[in-house]
């Protein structure tokens, strides 16, 4: 987008072009760009380069899973019917998406609308995390054409697995909907947007309805393994608070890194009402995960207190099930806590980045490592590895692709804005400029 | 009796939380009962009476039409085989619902044998983690599965507390789950005992309503108080099993999880489940209760940005 820049194009981010005339799909789908320039700047962007290696790579190997069945690329075992797929793709993912409905709270419901210039990107992590926790899904159900039984066909109601399929599909709807307004403004659709504006409450409440339930509901999932799961990571009454609680600094935190991530990589879409209020709203979003992370500290320990565990704790398992703790909620608490005291942003993106972290291993430690406990350890066949990568893949290469032309880091306008260009372009370094990649 | 009304009451809120959001509760009360039939039928093993000879494995596998085995089932060799740096016995594939292992155990001269298979329990963990229902605890104590509705979460093999179902990864168009099914279409459903016990040459196995299995197996440990454990194995486990055990060991010591829980794994679900109803029916005028709380009479946010939300929202 640099070299663009210099030549005097902007990203196009309205409705109608400077003469008046209004953009096609197509000119908006190539975000303003000719064919030529648009091709030019997606191949100097090194990163559809890596992205491309993984593809050809990982997509094969995913047709192969269809055509060859799970057992050609995972281990296939009896004791661990759950690998990287749920374990990470699922149980992973869901959690880090809680960020959709914690600020449609924030914003909608609780009228904080200085947090509006990130609650888009917040509602679409929500929904593409979602709608990718069910590819992962896809690619590891034995029957995936099957997923709609239990919606339509045959049905379980006393089973948890039963209130998260039917959870997860209305939330996804729910998160379609929340997002659509972008895509309407987008498309240019108005009334479609205005139609949809007007059930924003009822949206956002079954949002957090759906939300408590399922993100709890994947925590009651792993209670029907008493003796499976390691006891410092299994409590039959307080699991589903665990996994309701850790979401949703989760999710905040998983909005910071990737405001930190879009803002460091393609500030070019980013408007300045974004740019202005991020050092703010991260350090707002990140008192919450604070409170958050607390409140989970507390009731991890309360878990174990009620079960009196301590003893276990004294184990190598319990050296691991603390230092989980220390790396995904401890460390990142004082760090949350000096940063926000001294408002310094930089400190407490590596926090969020650490929580996060936090609980992949915790929903790992849950799924897989210390699974089976008694047993002996499973590690994932490599292709479950390089197939889980692919579709992770997929899923930043989606969530870059509607970055860069919904109006989720920018706000649409009706009339072009004249800017000059020279100014901005003069104002960055060349690495800052290096960094800045269109990409798809 | 309290136990089928307390899972009726369960499946029925459920059904009701699932007419919330789109009304086939119907269809859902209908699969919800799964308590122990007084009249089920069961199996008493009694190891002490195990000779080892494999012949159950190799009914199970004429009498449910199996792959025939890579070794024969007159080959002992198999009870020498370790799995996984020698942490585990054989166990059931998806190619035999059941295996016999062999034990030592420091109280026995000699060694112990003991069959492995599904144990039907009377609130089995597998059905009641299954979303769509493909699990059925029939009035004869069988726990069936019907492969035409199941989607390969493979839940049930995540909750079953004995690691008995397995799974046809191997296939990609048609992958299920295989466990015993205590020869149910062919056998037990007509009244006839499972192929196993059928054939059992040393009266290790005894086919009876359960009920009536538990009194010869108290009678058995009464009579020879020395030759066996005070205590019958599936009793009580995870809400009792159909199928018994008798051993002459510590249970332990020939493999059986002594852990395990007394009450039925559903129990361990049942707080969450009981909260579902509830956040259905209170968050609703709770959020927008807070919504109200917190907006009345300020104005927030740019005009031009949400100017229409403020007479959506707010009415």
């Amino acid at each position: 987008m640099k070299y663009l820049e210099q030549e005097g194009i902007r990203p196009l981010n309205a409705a109608v072009k400077k003469n008046g005339k209004q953009w096609n799909l197509m000119e908006k789908l190539f975000l303003g760009l000719t064919l030529e320039q648009y091709v030019s700047q997606f191949i100097r962007n090194k990163f559809n380069w890596l992205l491309g290696i993984i593809f050809a790579i990982g997509i094969p190997l995913i047709i192969y899973r269809f055509i060859f069945g799970l057992g050609a690329v995972t281990h296939g075992s009896y004791d661990y019917p759950w690998g990287l797929f749920l374990g990470f793709g699922l149980f992973c993912m869901v959690p880090l998406s809680a960020s959709g409905f914690m600020l449609g709270t924030t914003v909608e419901l609780f009228g904080r609308h200085d947090f509006e210039p990130i609650e888009r990107l917040a509602l679409l992590n929500g929904l593409l995390g979602y709608l990718f926790a069910v590819v992962y899904l896809l690619v590891d159900l034995g029957q995936p054409w099957r997923l709609g039984y239990p919606m339509f066909y045959s049905f379980g109601p006393a089973a948890v697995l039963f209130l998260v399929g039917w959870h997860v599909a209305t939330y996804l709807s729910v998160q379609v909907a929340e997002v659509s307004t972008s895509f309407f403004e987008w498309i240019g659709w108005p009334r479609a947007k205005q139609f949809v504006r007007k059930g924003a409450i009822g949206l956002t409440v079954s949002g957090i309805i759906l939300s408590t339930l399922h993100q709890g509901a994947l925590g009651a999932l792993f209670v029907y393994a008493p003796g499976k799961i390691h006891p410092l990571w299994y409590s039959a009454p307080f699991q589903w608070l665990h996994f309701f609680v850790s979401s949703i600094p989760g999710g905040l935190c998983m909005v910071i890194v990737v405001s930190t991530v879009v803002i460091k990589t393609m500030s070019w879409r980013c408007d300045e009402r974004f740019k202005d209020n991020l050092d703010k709203l991260t350090l707002g979003l990140a008192k919450g995960a604070s409170m958050g992370l607390i409140t989970y500290l507390v009731i991890k320990f309360i878990a174990v207190a009620h079960e009196n565990e301590w003893v276990y704790l004294t184990t190598g398992w319990g050296a691991w099930w603390l230092l989980e703790i220390f790396l995904g909620v401890l460390v990142p608490l004082f760090l949350f806590a000096y940063g926000i005291h001294n408002k310094q942003v930089g400190l407490v993106r590596v926090a969020a980045f650490f929580t996060v972290a936090g609980i992949v291993l915790n929903r790992l430690n849950t799924a897989l490592i210390t699974f089976n406990w008694k047993l002996y350890q499973e590690v994932p066949h490599v292709f479950e590895v390089i197939i889980s990568i692919t579709i992770f893949a997929i899923y930043i290469a989606t969530y870059r692709f509607i970055l860069n032309r919904l109006p989720i880091l920018y706000a649409w306008k009706a009339q072009p804005v004249e800017v000059t260009v020279t100014e901005t372009v003069d104002e960055k370094t060349p690495i800052e400029a290096d960094q800045e990649l269109v990409g798809a | 009796m309290s136990k089928l009304s307390r899972r009726r009451f369960l499946a029925g809120s459920l059904a009701g939380c699932a007419a919330v959001m789109a009304a086939p509760a119907k269809n859902a009360l209908a699969s919800g009962n799964l308590a122990g039939f007084p009249d089920g039928m069961g199996v008493l093993v009694d190891l002490t009476r195990c000779v080892g000879c494999r012949s159950c494995e190799a009914a199970c596998n004429k009498e449910q039409q199996l792959p025939a085995p890579d070794q024969p089932f007159d080959d002992y060799s198999v009870f020498d085989q370790t799995f996984h740096h020698g942490t585990q016995k054989r166990r059931p594939t998806e190619k035999a619902y059941t295996v016999v292992n062999r034990y030592e155990s420091k109280l026995s001269d000699k060694p112990i044998y003991r069959k492995i298979q599904c144990n039907h329990c009377n609130e089995p963990a597998c059905l009641t983690s299954c979303f769509v229902g493909a699990y059925t605890k029939t009035k004869e104590g069988a726990v069936i599965y019907n492969s035409k509705v199941c989607v390969g979460c493979r839940n049930c093999m995540i909750a079953c507390p004995f690691h008995v179902p397995a799974y046809s990864y191997s296939s990609a168009t048609d992958p299920v789950v295989k466990k015993c099914i205590f020869c149910y279409d062919t056998r037990v459903k007509h009244g006839k005992p499972p192929a196993c016990v059928e054939i059992c040459p040393s009266q290790a196995l005894v086919f009876g309503k359960r009920a009536e299995l538990l009194k010869i197996a108290r009678e058995r440990i009464e009579r020879h108080p020395g030759k066996y454990q005070d205590e019958i194995y599936g009793e009580k486990e995870v809400g009792g099993t159909s199928w018994l055990y008798l051993s002459g060991v510590p249970f332990e010591d020939v493999g059986f999880d002594t852990s395990l829980q007394k009450e039925p794994i559903i129990n361990n679900v049942k707080d969450f489940l009981a909260t579902v109803p509830m956040v259905l029916a209170i968050w609703p005028a709770l959020f927008t209760g807070f919504h109200l709380l917190s907006t009345k009479g300020k104005k927030h946010g740019e005009e031009d940005q949400h100017a229409e939300k403020h007479e959506g929202g707010e009415q």
